[in-house]
């Protein structure tokens, strides 16, 4: 099956006035048809980044410098703009991390919605708001005429987040970005979020890239995982592969830190360290400062290499079960 | 909606009741008139007679009393000079204010947001750079100065347009205005703008900052998201968002154009309220300026009103927790 | 585990820079305001060195020749020296009647600006640290102030209290106190709820020392940026108010009063005696916010890259 996204090589810098910050550094991955990938990271780590920098949204001062962004087999990146915004809310869609900010307060839900088709397909309102209703449906939404004809700060947390999800599968699109969409949402509201989005690509078909600092979520969602740190992915492979087995010590220090019942009455574990400095960042491994199985060769920085089935960037990776 | 108009307009009350007193004591305790309406060489019983008519000599608390009894029956004092009812001499007058006032808003709105959204949406173009200058020298320049220039400009050396006065007046919806007739309009232009400068100097800012500020929000990146159209994310989502304020702010101001009308009105020799009052101060006479404060508050008062009500109505935010509360 | 010493990048830091170079390099990054800032620094010291570098003093009846009156730019004086700038209607060198006016305007301008803002400063941070009933009455009466335009609140003042220049100063500051205290008031509100203050309280300060050892020097910023932009406004209200001839008086001649002087003779095309002190006024209150202008941008921290 031939890949709907295929990024390679990805660079997206910001240049600023107190110096140059490679948010996101050497990013590869491809996700196919009907695959949900996540994108895991903390802060900082260029995860948003890289889903923005595949819509072309990066704004100056920043902009992708390197690295090629296949969708479908074209070439989209720094395309001109007209292109892009013909594969935007259309091919590709994107769900936001807090619904609040990302809805206009001033504007109706069907307003904004129905702006969504519109601006792709010359059809008659009415049919576009019958299709509106339909999706609100989908998601779960219970009476989506009246919460057609309201306003944003009328619903709750968790409907306009469905509101954003229905918007984003309005028309069809082949890949959707989830930008962290639940990391705003009350853990119970998460897991039916999570759900609905799980039963929607699965019913239509549609690529997924899940965007989140929480291994947890993905861990039930993702077909596979993406591992980001400072910008580069240090770990990439399937989700049983990386959650069971973790080979680079970072993800082994994530999926530590989770605390859970098996470790009861143990210390937590926490990753050492801070998040680099982005605008002042370690030459060769950017988590050598922080790891325990550093040593000086760390020093230089780390390729990718295949191990085990999987992609890696890391001189020592992790033999199975070590460094808890 | 109803509980919160009819809150607002006992705060109103409260308010112009208060400043009645401020206004009245102030303008009575100090300065004294009769000196100024009998000749010098008036004797004493002259003086005293002036006194008991104007009724000066009764204590300042009973002055007050008859004052508000007589406000409250529309009649605010006579003037001194005019011997006229004071409240029919504004009330004559304002017309002609008005009509600045809103001539200048309108140019004020029509010019300061086209040009402010231009200046937001491409803040690097040399345009853009020229139109802030120019914003800054809008409302830097103080407005009588503005005037004089324009007078001597465009009346004096090119002689466009008629340096002074109000024009012939016609019919509009059958409302008497000088905007309806083409010498009217002629009269109004200059001063208009000279009231208007200010204004438009704050509406291109205004419009600016709101549209730099919203361009950077989440709601427009997400919009981009969508695939939307430059032009319908700038006029529907942005625009939409900072009407509101513009609108608010806007509506305020007005009351200060009247404020302002004073100015201009001297340097045009334009027959309204403004002129009144400065030609009051100077001559003393006190029953005309205190009537003239005392509409300039209910003024206000009222215009504040509208612009709260405006913005519940604008903001669906505002306007549908009311109606829940 | 590796030693942070041994990167040699991280250590490479930015040449340290404190705040307030920081500030003086950004605000110096727009020629305009630099500019401006020199144009304002040359009209402050020639007014105050007026008396010792122009050739007549104008106020002295001794040295005014009314046959010297209304003399075109270049002309020469009874005197011997040059009018550069001609002569009113009295026969006053209007170049050494624009000085002077400066130095009035400018005393009045700031001073009423400075009396301003040290009673709104007050009376808003009276508002924040005390809180509840009396900060929502004082507020009340800010806004309701806030509500009239400048203008209006100091001709209401002068029409009560007639001329002379105490008067005047008065009405500018009455009209003037409320920005400063809204804007202290809203930035000292914003401080309040912010962290570090609940932090000192836990840490068992007193209220009036978080005040004024923690909200003021906050709250300095946008007093600065208010205080320019409020100094020029003030400069103006005043020239306004003597110009319709409720301002300053005859003996205390300011820009404003000198350009009402020349009002009646615009009209006859002797346009000097009006337009050089209007372009002095013009000069100083753009020059101003001009600085201020660009104040406000180098010192909000939402504009920031």
């Amino acid at each position: 099956m031939s890949a709907v996204l295929e990024v390679s090589a990805l660079r997206t810098h910001f240049f600023t006035h107190a110096g140059v910050i490679r948010a996101v550094d050497g990013a590869d991955f491809k996700v196919r048809k009907g695959e949900v990938m996540g994108l895991v990271g903390e802060s900082g780590s260029g995860k948003s980044i890289t889903g923005f920098s595949i819509l072309g949204l990066i704004d100056p001062p920043g902009r992708i410098v390197d690295g090629s962004i296949r969708f479908n087999g074209a070439e989209i990146a720094n395309a001109p703009e007209p292109e892009l915004q013909k594969l935007r809310g259309n091919r590709i869609a994107m769900i936001f991390q807090d619904p609040m900010m990302t809805l206009n307060p001033v504007l109706r839900i069907d307003t904004q919605m129905i702006e969504a088709i519109l601006a792709h397909e010359d059809i008659p309102r009415q049919v576009a708001w019958e299709r509106c209703r339909e999706a609100l449906g989908l998601v779960g939404i219970p009476s989506p005429e009246e919460r057609l004809r309201a306003y944003p700060h009328q619903l709750s947390g968790g409907m306009r987040q469905r509101v954003a999800i229905a918007t984003a599968f309005l028309n069809r699109p082949d890949l959707i970005i989830a930008d962290e969409p639940t990391t705003a949402l009350d853990v119970t509201i998460q897991a039916q979020i999570i759900h609905e989005a799980q039963k929607l690509t699965r019913q239509t078909g549609t690529a997924m890239i899940w965007i989140t600092h929480d291994l947890a979520v993905v861990a039930g969602l993702a077909d596979h995982i993406s591992v980001m740190y400072a910008g580069r992915i240090v770990e990439q492979g399937t989700t049983d592969d990386v959650i069971d087995r973790p080979l680079h010590p970072y993800t082994v220090g994530l999926l530590g830190s989770v605390p859970s019942a098996n470790k009861r009455g143990q210390r937590l574990y926490q990753i050492e360290g801070m998040t680099p400095n982005m605008l002042a960042m370690p030459k060769g491994c950017a988590f050598a400062p922080r790891c325990r199985a550093a040593t000086p060769d760390c020093s230089t920085a780390p390729q990718i290499t295949k191990v085990d089935g999987r992609r890696l960037r890391c001189h020592h990776p992790q033999a199975l079960g070590a460094a808890t | 909606m109803t509980v919160f108009i009819i809150r607002r307009l006992m705060q109103a009350l409260l308010v112009v009741f208060l400043m009645s007193v401020i206004v009245f004591f102030g303008v009575n305790v100090i300065g004294d008139p009769v000196h100024m309406l009998v000749s010098p060489d008036a004797d004493q019983a002259d003086i005293e007679a002036t006194i008991r008519r104007l009724g000066l000599d009764r204590p300042i608390w009973e002055q007050y009393l008859l004052f508000v009894s007589g406000a409250a029956q529309g009649n605010l004092g006579n003037s001194f000079i005019f011997g006229e009812p004071a409240l029919k001499l504004i009330l004559h007058h304002m017309p002609a204010t008005l009509e600045l006032a809103f001539s200048a808003l309108f140019l004020a709105v029509a010019v300061g947001v086209p040009l402010g959204l231009y200046a937001g949406l491409y803040p690097d173009s040399p345009l853009s750079k020229g139109i802030m200058a120019g914003s800054i020298l809008g409302f830097s320049l103080p407005t009588f100065w503005v005037g004089l220039m324009l007078i001597m400009f465009f009346a004096v050396e090119l002689g466009w347009l008629p340096s002074t006065g109000r024009g012939d007046t016609g019919h509009i919806l059958g409302i008497e205005t000088s905007l309806a007739t083409r010498d009217g309009l002629s009269h109004v232009l200059l001063p208009a703008m000279n009231l208007a400068l200010l204004k438009i100097s704050l509406a291109i800012r205004l419009t600016r900052a709101g549209v730099r500020e919203a361009m950077g929000q989440d709601y427009v990146k997400y919009a981009r998201a969508k695939g939307l159209s430059t032009r319908r994310i700038v006029f529907v989502h942005v625009l939409k968002n900072i009407m509101i304020p513009v609108v608010t702010v806007m509506g305020l101001e007005f009351g200060s154009l009247i404020g302002f009308s004073v100015v201009t009105e001297s340097i045009f020799a334009w027959p309204g309220m403004g002129k009144l009052l400065i030609d009051a101060i100077l001559q003393l006479d006190r029953p005309v300026v205190v009537a003239y404060l005392m509409i300039i508050v209910l003024f206000f008062v009222l215009i504040n009103l509208i612009v709260d009500i405006l913005y519940s109505i604008l903001d669906p935010r505002v306007r549908l927790r009311d109606q829940g509360a | 585990m590796t030693d942070l010493a041994d990167q040699p990048e991280a250590v490479q830091a930015a040449p340290v820079e404190t705040p307030f170079r920081r500030f003086l390099s950004e605000f110096l990054e727009s020629r305009i305001a630099a500019v401006a800032v020199c144009v304002l620094g040359l009209i402050i010291v020639l007014a105050v060195l007026a008396p010792w570098i122009t050739p007549q003093n104008p106020y002295d009846l001794a040295q005014v020749d009314v046959l010297d009156g209304r003399l075109p730019p270049g002309s020469e004086a009874f005197a011997g020296y040059t009018m550069w700038l001609g002569s009113d209607g009295s026969g006053r060198d209007l170049y050494s009647a624009i000085l002077y006016g400066l130095r009035i305007s400018l005393s009045v301008g700031v001073a009423s600006g400075i009396i301003a803002l040290a009673i709104g400063m007050a009376i808003g941070l009276l508002a924040a640290y005390a809180g509840g009933r009396t900060e929502n009455i004082i507020m009340r009466v800010v806004d309701l102030q806030l509500s009239f335009p400048a203008a209006l609140v100091a001709l209401m003042l002068v029409a009560i209290l007639g001329k002379g220049i105490d008067k005047i100063i008065l009405a500018l500051v009455v009209a003037q106190w409320a920005y400063y205290a809204r804007t202290v008031r809203g930035t000292a509100l914003v401080e309040r709820n912010k962290e570090y203050v609940e932090a000192a309280q836990c840490l068992g300060l007193s209220r009036l020392r978080i005040v004024f050892r923690h909200i003021l020097p906050n709250c300095l910023a946008p007093l600065i940026v208010v205080g320019t932009v409020q100094t020029a406004h003030a400069i103006s209200l005043e020239a306004t108010l003597s110009f319709l001839g409720v301002g300053l008086p005859q003996t205390e001649p300011s820009l404003g009063v000198l350009i009402a002087n020349g009002f009646e003779y615009m009209l006859s095309g002797r346009y000097w005696i009006s337009v050089f002190p209007g372009l002095a006024l013009l000069l100083t209150v753009v020059s101003i916010n001009l600085v201020g202008d660009q104040l406000r941008d180098v010192l909000n921290p939402r504009l920031k890259k």
